[in-house]
């Protein structure tokens, strides 16, 4: 079977409540059938919005949503055949886990026979299997879910979309919900949407990530490239932990540029700056940054210890480096005959391939 | 558990005495609390019903008024005029009763039982001055002839008993005739069924009018954004805040022959101005009034409820296929029942006891039972068949609330 390219695909779409403000703007996305395609983004980025134009909750300002070629701005919520999972489960709390399943099948005049079926096959793809009897309300937070996740399925939806579901959730429950959507998506191959403002999430699970900010897609990419390679200081900083230096390029050739800061000069990798001139935000991720570096490094400083936080499997080091006090480093636990101590001078180097000069924040 | 071994606590006391004792102060303190509540409640709710309820059976008034009567009665089998023993008994009581000027209560309360009886009495009472010693029975039945009439005798007997039950038949048009059978009014004079039938359906036409408006209001208090939801909710409280009475006046202004209402109706040609429609001191004047009246008391805990609906319920109905009509009565009407019940409970109750505004709008064929009951308090002084009306009407309100637990469930009703 062929995926279809832009199985889902947002054209050009601006969505405004009031008239004066635009929560979306101009947001172009296609997504890939089977894929998952997380939107991350802070509240109030127009995430969740972008999911319930895509859902029928919400109409678009302007533009146009296609679902397989077709437009389904004017199809109403119930007849897309869209699978959703929300935020605080929205099981019907008078209904058993058995009727809330065969709920989607039922008002579809599927035969009783097949709906039995179809719902013991997806309780026990949530390994809920025997729980059809219960009430939702007799099931912990991290079943109830997983009933949420099956009655969003039940009915072999082309697209489901997934609205913070793990938000309620504790940590460890989390996670391992995470995996378990995780495989679930992958055993059965169907495309989803999921909406998170929380980056581990995000990382974990999707094929792509949009990160939104402002109304707008700031970066459509896999996840390894949103955190290797961002294109703007909001990605930069919203994913993963971020070292910065704001200055400006004193110089800028063969791929490589100068930045003069207020105290000291580096070097960067020119991302989004092409003359000199230009303010520019320096970013280094603190894994990318080594203490008394073996091998050759074109970025030599010294630093001032500030503090040392122990976290086990690392130890975070806060320094003082080229004027920044909240340059952050990462040191494993295996490292050793390092003098980590506050108030030492140490040597930090990185390749300048890596200090990626963006846009100024 | 196996063993019976009670468990100690560390000083050698049973565990649960010392939880008992531990929990002492606390008990006390928490009936302590609750202690004034229940004064008022026992002085102001329990006493009165208990004291409706005595005074309903009480029939002392005339077993106390006529002792020597009653004695000598006893003896009497009923069938055919008493003997010269109760006459006389029945002079010297009634003598007593004149010479203290108590006379009238007897007259009124002998008049419930046998019409007629009071004018009967009266005679007798200017005429006994005059009498002479011995041989009563022929001198009281010179008085009046009905005196030779048995059925004024046993009339009489009839009110022997302490306690009695009559009113309660009475409430309901029937009584206990001569020979002690319990048999119905004569027809034209059943006008307590047609109250009580009559109270029953106005009860539940407002219910039903009250839901059918209560619901859509609810809906959107609940659902509006909330600058508008608590304009809405004013919109709702004001007339709950406004005096009972002011409100019915205002329906008397609306809806009377020449009020706005008609004048309306003329104006836009929907009737002549010859023939203006009777909206008021009537039926239609009590549906009217007392739905409006009685809406924010289905309005409000149908609202409390609907509050806490989540609208994503409806959502993640829709987005399972559902159109929103299959939506709404699948999901969202189940979830709301816990405030129908509440709201149809609250208000039919209040309905079914309804009284200033029946006795306002509802003219004659609008009024209710509690306004029989009301009549009977403050111009007939029947108290005791009020009482029993208004026993029978709270017996009426239980079995309603009984019914009501065996098909809603008392625990699926929310007030709020």
């Amino acid at each position: 079977m062929s995926k279809k390219e832009d199985f889902v695909k947002f054209d050009k779409v601006d969505k405004s409540y009031d008239g004066r403000v635009l929560v979306v703007k101009d947001l172009n996305l296609d997504i890939e059938e089977g894929e998952f395609v997380t939107m991350l983004g802070p509240s109030g980025s127009g995430k969740t919005t972008c999911l319930m134009m895509l859902a029928g909750f919400e109409t678009p300002t302007n533009g146009e949503i296609y679902l397989d070629k077709n437009p389904i701005s004017n199809i109403p919520p119930h007849k897309r055949g869209i699978g959703m999972v929300f935020q605080n489960y929205a099981l019907f709390p008078h209904m058993t886990v058995f009727e809330n399943l065969a709920f989607p099948l039922r008002v579809r005049k599927i035969p009783k026979d097949d709906i039995d079926k179809k719902v013991e096959k997806a309780l026990s793809m949530v390994s809920l299997s025997g729980f059809g009897n219960r009430m939702p309300g007799q099931l912990s937070g991290g079943q109830q879910q997983r009933v949420a996740v099956a009655r969003a399925l039940v009915f072999d939806p082309s697209v489901v979309l997934m609205d913070e579901p793990l938000g309620a959730l504790d940590k460890n429950l989390r996670e391992s919900m995470q995996y378990e959507i995780k495989h679930i998506h992958e055993s059965i191959g169907v495309t989803v949407v999921y909406v998170t403002h929380d980056q581990g999430e995000a990382l974990t699970m999707s094929n792509r990530i949009a990160v939104f900010n402002d109304g707008k897609v700031q970066q459509l990419s896999s996840p390894d490239k949103l955190y290797e390679e961002p294109v703007n200081s909001f990605v930069a900083e919203f994913i993963g932990e971020n070292n910065t230096f704001a200055g400006e390029i004193s110089d800028i050739s063969n791929g490589s540029c100068k930045v003069k800061l207020d105290k000291g000069e580096i070097i960067a990798n020119p991302i989004s700056v092409k003359s000199v001139g230009e303010k520019t935000t320096v970013s280094i991720r603190p894994e990318r940054a080594l203490i008394n570096p073996k091998d050759k490094m074109d970025n030599n400083q010294k630093g001032i210890i500030e503090e040392v936080i122990y976290h086990g499997d690392h130890t975070r080091v806060r320094l003082n480096l080229l004027g920044n006090s909240e340059f952050i480093l990462k040191v494993p636990n295996s490292s050793q005959n390092l003098d980590i101590k506050l108030g030492n001078e140490i040597n930090i180097g990185w390749n300048s391939h890596d200090a990626r000069a963006l846009d100024p924040k | 558990m196996s063993s019976e071994q009670k468990i100690l606590s560390t000083d050698g006391i049973p565990l649960e005495e010392s939880l008992k004792q531990a929990e002492k102060k606390n008990k006390i303190k928490a009936f302590l609390l609750v202690t004034p509540l229940l004064l008022f409640l026992i002085i102001t709710y329990i006493i009165p019903i208990a004291d409706m309820f005595s005074r309903s059976i009480d029939d002392k008034m005339v077993t106390n008024m006529l002792p020597k009567t009653y004695k000598a009665m006893e003896q009497w089998d009923g069938k055919e005029l008493p003997p010269e023993e109760v006459f006389e008994a029945f002079y010297l009581d009634y003598k007593i009763l004149v010479e203290n000027k108590t006379a009238g209560k007897l007259q009124t309360q002998l008049n419930y039982e046998k019409n007629g009886f009071k004018s009967v009495l009266k005679k007798l009472a200017r005429k006994q001055k005059k009498f002479e010693e011995g041989n009563y029975k022929e001198q009281i039945m010179k008085v009046h002839k009905r005196w030779k009439n048995v059925d004024y005798w046993r009339a009489i007997k009839r009110r022997a008993p302490a306690y009695t039950y009559s009113k309660y038949l009475k409430g309901v048009d029937m009584y206990s005739n001569e020979d002690g059978k319990i048999v119905q009014v004569s027809e034209d004079r059943r006008i307590h069924r047609i109250l009580w039938s009559r109270t029953l359906e106005v009860a539940f036409f407002v219910t039903l009018f009250c839901f059918l408006m209560a619901y859509p209001i609810a809906h959107l208090l609940a659902t509006l954004p909330m600058k508008y939801s608590n304009l809405l909710m004013i919109c709702v409280l004001l007339p709950f805040w406004t005096s009972l009475l002011v409100r019915t006046a205002s329906w008397m202004i609306l809806l009377q022959q020449q009020g706005l209402v008609n004048d309306f109706f003329v104006w836009i040609g929907l009737v002549a101005d010859d023939n203006r429609p009777e909206m008021m001191y009537n039926k239609t004047g009590t549906y009217v009034a007392m739905t409006q009246i009685l809406l924010p008391f289905m309005v409000l805990p149908l609202y409390s409820v609907m509050k806490t609906i989540s609208p994503s319920l409806m959502r993640a109905g829709k987005s399972l296929g559902a159109t929103p009509g299959v939506a709404f009565f699948k999901i969202y009407f189940p979830l709301t029942i816990p405030g129908i019940g509440a709201g149809c409970l609250l208000v039919f109750i209040l309905a079914i006891g309804y009284y200033i505004t029946p006795a306002l709008v509802g003219g004659a064929s609008g009024t209710l039972i509690s306004n029989q009951i009301a009549y009977h308090m403050k111009s007939t002084l029947d108290w005791s068949f009020a009482s029993a009306m208004g026993l029978m009407l709270l017996t009426g309100v239980l079995v309603i609330y009984w019914i009501y637990n065996k098909l809603v469930g008392v625990d699926n009703i929310k007030l709020g």
